[in-house]
């Protein structure tokens, strides 16, 4: 018996000092106290402040730019091989949501019936990721494979949360997360979570909320302003053409629009890196590199126009236009920038604007540091008011053997806090709730105990007796009532998110903790009390 | 000191008036419910943006619903309203109805403009000191400080940035500062630096606490994921039950949470409550608790019935109960004080969930004892009677007692 309570105690007395080193390691001021116990308890974003947000990438805008691209091809492949068409477009022309991407198709009509072998080899060859079907003899619609749909939706969506990712870095924040979202049927979301965050709106105009990166072919401009522009080329725009309006550059210079293709060179897709630099004249310009695809295409573009302009249009917004001086493969420069600003906020957007789709937000919670400083402030408040009334009470009722529920309540909390610390788990607002609701309830098994060796004790049966009874017999229903209680956390964690689950969290661990504390620890105790007198006529209880 | 020492109530001879007042409780709430249209249903599962502001004054809702109307850039409803809770002080809900997303985003941004247009100097030029973040004020001050020719290092000006914001957000002030003399209390503040703010800042007399979007695809989620993890806690708990004790235990158990969760949902509705995802997690927390006692007094019955198999079942329940009210008052008791602390002291966030625990506490205790155990005793005595009304066929009938056993036999 002696043994058995001196191994008992030690492995009390251990975990103890893992809890507490877990908490706040081994401080050796008060102000590395606290500084520990803030690194070590994470703070969910409504206590700390900060931004969530969860965003849909649209992929159905990247599926169509893909198709806009392979109509263009089309044409000129069609064109050389001396098949002739009638029209060609891509339709739907309005795409709102992503599961438009599904019905996105490339239209050919008027392919004469005799061209139609040759038209359907061309296809077949060049074209392998797509199905070709005959409407009728003389109209077809391609549609991207399956497949290779799905291929492209899952890229876009890996890279604009690598984008996103990259874009969000330069708020240098350090703890942040960028991560897919959703489960299937709806992998196009992204959840971003910016702790500390005082300024959604800047977060939000970092990740930009339709920022799509085109390089595109200038036919005309600049033209002072739209109505001018309409007005030169007589109030309707040639096939293939849109107005695109300059940014706006400091103060001083007024609006100009271009009239530029509808169908960019190059897309965010193909810019793989940007950055500042100086030519040889200590002039600002931008290095941008391509892909592979995208620099085969650039180039053969380039080749062809020479002396022509083109225009790095960003959030249908022009940021820059550049005359082409020679054939651009996989790696070019844009010269003539103002100023070092320039040339680095240009690199900027190349570089980190190249969402291949644009986004939109479908959940926002901000919350403000005050809030959270009140948050934590009443939830501290709360706790400390319900852990004395609890305290009092129990020692009110059942005197000293109060104590050693209050002893087994603080070993609780502390492991609690501990198992926080060490599954870096995060503690939200209904986090503290489950701490204090972990105290009433934790102080259940205790009374039931207790109850029962009152029962015991009633009965005749001596001190000792009554306390081992007590247990035994409480053990069975202290685990039913624990494991209800676990099993609604369990679906709470499954189904609830960011505050719900860290409510799910410290309960299920301050319940699992508690069937340690209430029956090993306070058995402990008593049988520590105990083991001091030889015959206990009386139990404190 | 102990209470409920070898008491003998008649707790299942009196079910009946509790069952009633069950039922009278429940058909208030369903009533409540379908006066008021349905229940009150927070951003979670309602959808739409809402913004919570916090004033320097008693905030003047006529003006801001003003401010709101008028305004054209908002699509749809705009609600304005008072904070419930007293610990809210001066705090405003601005609320923007469900519409779809691409709007709702347009909705939410314009909310925030209009509230600066009102009562912020949007066009001068100065920094909202009362809405502003590290990054900004910290450039702010950069620049400004370089030119009044006060010494500040890089480090040293994030340091006080974060300083002063800090002293601007902890309670009491809790995001408005009336005065910027009031800075003079924070590390490294002199006067010169108050000048510079007082030059480069101004004190917007609102601070905008959290705002909240919810647009109709995550709203549906929500809504979903509610239903769900509710069906699935109760359909687990009713198989450990049942795995445990009998069958009809775990029913009649199931049976009184549903019983707890309605009759909540039925306070919610006639105190005016929100119901929030935090308050779902309240309700299943409250199965799971109500549960417990359940448990506990099954536990006492099952052990008894191993003692006494010829005492009537409502006897045994009985002396059950009695047994375990003594750990029954007092845990409820004790958890009660806790939740009741939250409810007081918690705060406007927790509100609707610690109403809840607060409700569902006493509702889930006397549920134990006058809904769960009356339904098994209910079907031991409807199961019981049938082999007895078989075996009283065969013996004599009452009323003819001097008739031949056969003619009976017929009868029956």
């Amino acid at each position: 018996m002696k043994k058995n309570l001196t191994a008992r105690s030690v492995i009390i007395v251990v975990t103890m000092l893992i809890c507490v080193f877990g908490i706040i390691g081994f401080p050796k001021s008060g102000a590395e106290l606290v500084n520990n116990f803030n690194q070590n308890i994470r703070l969910g974003l409504d206590l700390k402040g900060g931004s969530h947000l969860l965003l849909e990438i649209q992929v159905q805008q990247a599926v169509k730019a893909d198709a806009d691209q392979t109509s263009d091809r089309l044409k000129e492949d069609l064109r050389k091989q001396n098949i002739s068409w009638a029209s060609m477009d891509v339709t739907p022309a309005d795409i709102p949501s992503v599961t438009d991407a599904d019905s996105i198709a490339l239209n050919i009509k008027g392919v004469p019936p005799t061209q139609t072998s040759a038209f359907r080899s061309l296809v077949a060859e060049r074209y392998p990721s797509y199905i070709l079907t005959a409407v009728n003899s003389t109209d077809y619609t391609m549609k991207l494979k399956p497949t290779d749909l799905l291929d492209v939706k899952t890229d876009t969506v890996k890279r604009a949360v690598d984008t996103i990712g990259n874009r969000i870095d330069q708020l240098g924040l350090a703890e942040k997360s960028v991560q897919q979202y959703g489960q299937a049927g709806s992998k196009y979301e992204v959840l971003v979570q910016l702790p500390g965050v005082d300024d959604p709106a800047r977060a939000k105009e970092l990740i930009g909320t339709a920022a799509v990166l085109e390089i595109c072919d200038v036919k005309e401009g600049p033209f002072p302003s739209r109505e001018g522009a309409l007005a030169q080329k007589g109030g309707i725009l040639p096939l293939g053409t849109r107005l695109v309006k300059s940014k706006p550059r400091g103060t001083g210079e007024g609006e100009q629009w271009y009239l530029v293709s509808k169908t960019p060179v190059i897309t965010g897709r193909e810019m793989r890196n940007a950055r500042a630099g100086q030519d040889e004249f200590r002039k600002w310009e931008t290095n941008f590199n391509l892909s592979q695809e995208g620099g085969r295409r650039f180039g053969r573009y380039t080749e062809a126009n020479i002396g022509n302009r083109l225009a790095v249009v960003l959030d249908n917004q022009i940021v820059s236009v550049a005359t082409i001086q020679s054939k651009i493969e996989d790696s070019g420069r844009i010269t003539g920038l103002g100023s070092e600003d320039e040339a680095v906020d240009l690199s900027r957007y190349l570089r980190s604007g190249s969402l291949p789709a644009g986004v939109q937000y479908l959940e926002e919670r901000s919350i403000g540091p005050s809030l959270g400083a009140d948050s934590i402030h009443q939830g501290i408040i709360a706790g400390i008011a319900g852990l004395v009334a609890v305290i009092v009470v129990m020692l009110v009722y059942y005197k000293r053997s109060g104590v050693n529920a209050v002893l087994a309540l603080a070993l609780n909390t502390v492991i609690l806090l501990a198992a926080v610390s060490y599954f870096h788990a995060v503690l939200t607002l209904p986090g503290i709730a489950g701490i204090i609701l972990t105290i009433g309830m934790a102080v259940d098994s205790n009374v039931l105990i207790f109850e029962r060796i009152r029962e015991e004790l009633r009965t005749g049966k001596s001190v000792i007796a009554a306390v081992d009874t007590g247990f035994s017999k409480a053990w069975w229903t202290i685990v039913d009532t624990h494991v209800t209680t676990v099993v609604s956390c369990a679906f709470l964690f499954l189904f609830g998110e960011g505050p719900v689950r860290g409510f799910a969290v410290t309960l299920v661990i301050g319940l699992i903790a508690n069937v340690f504390t209430a029956v090993f620890v306070s058995k402990t105790i008593f049988d520590y009390e105990l083991s001091h007198t030889r015959q206990l006529q009386e139990l404190s209880i | 000191m102990q209470l409920f020492k070898n008491t003998n109530y008649d707790f299942l001879g009196k079910k009946w008036p509790f069952i009633i007042a069950s039922l009278v409780l429940s058909v208030a709430g369903f009533a409540s419910i379908a006066i008021q249209g349905g229940l009150r249903m927070g951003i979670d599962f309602k959808g739409g943006a809402l913004m919570t502001v916090k004033f320097a004054y008693p905030p003047p809702l006529d003006k801001i619903r003003g401010a709101f109307s008028k305004s054209g850039k908002i699509k749809g409803d705009v609600s304005v309203q008072d904070f419930r809770d007293p610990q809210a002080k001066n705090e405003v809900e601005i609320g923007t109805e469900l519409v779809e997303e691409k709007q709702l985003n347009v909705n939410r941004q314009a909310m925030e403009e209009v509230l600066a247009a009102t009562f912020a100097q949007p066009g001068s030029g100065k920094l909202d000191f009362s809405n502003t973040g590290e990054d900004a004020l910290a450039g702010r001050l950069r620049d400004a400080l370089a030119r009044a020719n006060v010494p500040m290092s890089e480090p040293q000006l994030q340091k006080l940035t974060k300083d002063i914001l800090g002293f601007r957000d902890t309670p009491p002030r809790s995001g408005i500062i009336t005065d910027f003399n009031q800075l003079s209390s924070v590390p490294g503040v002199n006067s010169a630096i108050i000048n510079t703010l007082q030059q480069e800042c101004y004190l917007a007399p609102y601070h905008v606490l959290q705002t909240q979007m919810v647009g109709p695809k995550v709203g549906a989620d929500l809504r979903n994921k509610a239903v769900y993890a509710t069906l699935y806690a109760l359909g687990g708990m009713l198989v450990y039950i049942a795995f445990r004790f009998e069958w009809i235990y775990g029913l009649g158990a199931v049976i009184a949470c549903f019983h707890d969760t309605l009759i909540t949902i039925g306070l919610f509705s006639i105190f005016h409550e929100e119901i929030s995802m935090t308050v779902i997690a309240a309700l299943l927390t409250l199965v799971g608790y109500s549960m417990n006692d359940t448990i506990v007094i099954f536990d006492r019955i099952r052990e008894n019935l191993k003692f006494s198999r010829r005492e009537p079942l409502e006897a045994v329940m009985n002396r059950a109960v009695n047994q375990t009210l003594s750990r029954t008052i007092m845990t409820s008791g004790l958890t009660f004080l806790t939740v009741i602390a939250l409810f007081i002291w918690g705060g406007p966030v927790l509100h609707g969930f610690s109403f809840a625990l607060v409700c569902g506490i006493i509702v889930g205790t006397y549920s134990s004892v006058f809904v769960a155990s009356p339904i098994v005793l209910f079907w031991h005595n409807y199961t019981d009677k049938r082999p007895k009304a078989a075996a009283a066929g065969t013996t004599v009938r009452r009323g003819e007692a001097s008739a031949p056993k056969t003619p009976a036999k017929a009868a029956k």
